[in-house]
């Protein structure tokens, strides 16, 4: 009698228990698929990101990250369709850690997993050896802050940027450094990496043909933290400015080091080293500093409110290239839909016809695949803060509109006008 | 050589004397250990770095909890902070990853000791996050000129630290009844042990003193740099161990020599090599010259500059 008696509870436990676990389950797809009208298939996709994630510029890696999740999370709750189906993305976001060895293991995982994107990487070291897998298996990739000029001069169909190159960032700081500074001597250190080297190399030309003589040409490795032997030979050579072509991991210490050695001289970087993080890192020796950006001010982009809604969604400061991976996964969304396909054999040709309306601003690509009107912005720092000194190149200026009315322009791409809406749709969920 | 290269001289030897500091305190760590155990505690480095970041968040918690305190003052207590945490740290580290293999074959302790460095570099990165954190300038920045070269008050601070505890250690280990059993303990275990020498206590001893050491050189690494970061224990192990070694492995005075020779081996040579070499090798093979000094030193004298100490096994 007992055990019927225990048999049947336990059964009408596991009743209830069925019943109630397929009570919650109903809700999950709701959000989708709530109205009456059979609910459209889903598409789902998968884009690869790829950043350091650990390491000395893991915060900028992170920030990337994020600007291209921040994308396809309000991609996914606008809802594009395809081919008649709802577009899901799924973001892969995978860590190189800055190493081009890792890079490119990540990247065969990348395309083993058949992506139909990549946003990435974002050390040119790391980007230019990937570039040649991705193209070999014909997923287009979209680098947000690789500037090193090689990477589109390789020929790789798939290999797209959307900011300004270092051949452009080269030449300005070079001629700023001579021209507007008044430098008639500068000292150049690298970290040895492509970008570093390859953007060194570019100012040190720019430089010298701009009049200025090269008094000192230093390395470094992207590691190191101690710069205290190169600084004192350079101290040596007296030179008007010093350049380091580098990340800020290292400009910060270095600035500070150049303090403690009494070096009192202009320090400029590279984009590598023109962000918050820096300011953090050399502390008051961040005063006077002169950086570059490839791309436009926050302030200037054509979406003013991206930098609220990152900060809402991450509680982070965009650090610098967040816009771009965000645009990044923008325009592959938008080659997929131009083509009605999201197969990367069917809308890798539809990248070249690029018009996008970024955030960055607007997005064509010329035949190497590096962005037209790629604009440079010069920095300065002053009382811990960036301040824009000038924007070199660029497309001409929109008329300046208020965020709410970026969104709702009724141009071609879809994707501008559900994303101010987006940002309510996430609230709401939220 | 004109006066402006005099100075520039200077500055390379000041600043190869403050990296030297540095290396020789970790150094200690290393050799200490060595001596009586025969092992490498690989791991050392990662408790420097814990030592760093625990004095971060301690100086960043007074300056929130008491913030009229002047800044020398909230350097200090962040150390004294950070010491205990580091030699908690290491008495740990020995009885869990070391003492259950004391007699088993060298390779097994010394794999232990990499896994030991990793999981530290992991936990701190867990707990501190991945971001390089920007260590506060709580002594003055601004430089003073001796003769021509620029120093700091950190500098100088690092250099009179690291003496006074390295003077302190060999006051211990020559002059008390501790240090004896410290040196007798790295001559022979087991004949220690026989004498009435707590073997498991002085090695616990020394893994504690290198732990609080370590600890004093995190911090000063990181007020020189001023950053701090989970990452930042494992070039300056290798290289503190390198110097260890340059000195003779199991010698005290020879870590601090080592450790003094390879900075200023690191200063010279990256502010020269590149002269040196007519520009065919350049700053960045900075380390490369400081690890060939070492296999030179090596080549010519396998036991170091100083001569190895290390306990005999029976």
């Amino acid at each position: 009698m007992n055990r019927s008696r225990v048999a049947i509870v336990t059964l009408a436990a596991l009743a209830a228990l069925g019943l109630a676990g397929c009570g919650k389950e109903e809700p999950k797809p709701a959000p989708k698929e709530q109205a009456a009208p059979p609910p459209p298939p889903e598409l789902s996709i998968k884009i690869g990101h790829v950043a350091p994630l650990t390491g000395n510029i893991a915060h900028l890696g992170k920030d990337n990250e994020n600007g291209a999740r921040l994308a396809a999370e309000e991609i996914n709750a606008k809802g594009v369709m395809i081919d008649g189906k709802k577009l899901k993305i799924e973001l892969m976001g995978e860590d190189d850690q800055a190493d081009p060895k890792t890079g490119t293991v990540v990247a065969q995982k990348l395309v083993d997993a058949k992506v139909n994107g990549v946003v990435g990487h974002l050390n040119s070291g790391t980007t230019i050896p990937a570039s040649k897998l991705y193209s070999d298996a014909g997923i287009p990739q979209i680098s947000p802050s690789a500037t090193n000029p090689t990477y589109t001069q390789q020929g790789f169909k798939t290999a797209y940027r959307v900011m300004a190159n270092d051949v452009q960032q080269g030449k300005v700081l070079g001629e700023f450094a001579v021209h507007k500074l008044g430098a008639k001597s500068i000292a150049i250190i690298d970290d040895r990496t492509a970008y570093g080297q390859g953007l060194a190399d570019e100012v040190e030309k720019a430089a010298k043909a701009a009049g200025a003589k090269v008094v000192a040409r230093e390395f470094t490795k992207n590691d190191a933290t101690d710069f205290k032997a190169i600084l004192t030979k350079i101290k040596g050579r007296r030179p008007d400015a010093v350049f380091y072509g580098g990340m800020d991991a290292q400009a910060g210490p270095m600035a500070k080091q150049m303090k403690q050695l009494g070096l009192k001289t202009r320090f400029m970087s590279g984009d590598g080293g023109c962000t918050p993080e820096f300011i953090k890192l050399a502390g008051d020796a961040a005063e006077g500093f002169y950086c570059s950006q490839a791309g436009l001010p926050l302030d200037r982009m054509a979406d003013k409110t991206f930098a609220e809604r990152f900060k809402k969604r991450f509680n982070a400061e965009v650090q610098i290239y967040s816009p771009y991976s965000y645009d990044a996964v923008g325009v592959l969304v938008d080659a997929m839909k131009r083509a009605n396909s999201v197969d990367p054999a069917k809308y890798i040709a539809e990248l070249p016809k690029t018009s996008y309306k970024g955030v960055s601003g607007n997005i064509e690509f010329d035949d190497k695949g590096d962005i037209k009107n790629g604009a440079i912005t010069l920095y300065d720092i002053k009382g811990d803060k960036l301040n824009v000194i000038e924007v070199i190149g660029g497309a001409p200026a929109a008329p300046a509109a208020p965020a709410a009315d970026a969104g709702k322009a009724a141009e071609a791409p879809k994707a501008d006008a559900p994303k101010a809406e987006a940002p309510k749709a996430e609230a709401a969920k939220k | 050589m004109s006066a402006m290269d005099l100075e520039i001289l200077l500055q390379q030897v000041l600043n190869g004397l403050v990296l030297g500091s540095v290396y020789s305190l970790v150094a200690l760590g290393y050799t200490m250990v060595y001596g009586v155990l025969g092992l490498i505690n690989f791991a050392h480095g990662e408790v420097v770095m814990i030592g760093a970041l625990t004095a971060l968040s301690v100086g960043r918690l007074l300056e929130i909890l008491l913030p009229g305190l002047p800044g020398p003052v909230v350097i200090l207590l962040a150390t004294l902070a950070a010491v205990p945490v580091c030699m908690a740290l290491g008495f740990v580290i020995e009885r869990v990853a070391y003492r259950p293999l004391r007699y088993a074959p060298r390779l097994a302790p010394l794999i232990t000791a990499i896994g030991v460095s990793i999981l530290l570099q992991h936990i701190a990165m867990l707990i501190w996050g991945r971001n390089y954190h920007s260590f506060p300038q709580y002594l003055p920045s601004e430089p003073f000129n001796v003769l021509g070269a620029s120093l700091t008050v950190v500098q100088v601070v690092i250099v009179v630290v690291a003496v006074a505890m390295m003077a302190g250690l060999m006051l211990l280990v020559h002059r008390t009844r501790l240090g004896r059993a410290m040196r007798a303990t790295a001559e022979n275990q087991s004949i220690a042990g026989l004498m009435g020498v707590d073997i498991n206590a002085i090695i616990s001893i020394t893994f504690i003193i290198g732990s609080a050491l370590g600890a004093v050189a995190g911090v000063m690494v990181a007020a020189n740099y001023g950053v701090a970061h989970y990452y930042m224990g494992f070039v300056l192990g290798l290289k503190a161990f390198t110097a260890a070694v340059l000195g003779g492995i199991g010698n005290l005075g020879g870590a601090v020599l080592g450790g003094l020779l390879l900075g200023m081996i690191e200063s010279l040579g990256a502010g020269y090599v590149g002269d040196l070499t007519g520009g065919v090798l350049g700053s960045n093979y900075q380390d490369v010259f400081a690890f060939f000094v070492l296999i030179v030193v090596l080549v010519l004298r396998p036991s170091g500059l100083m001569g190895e100490r290390v306990a005999e096994r029976a």
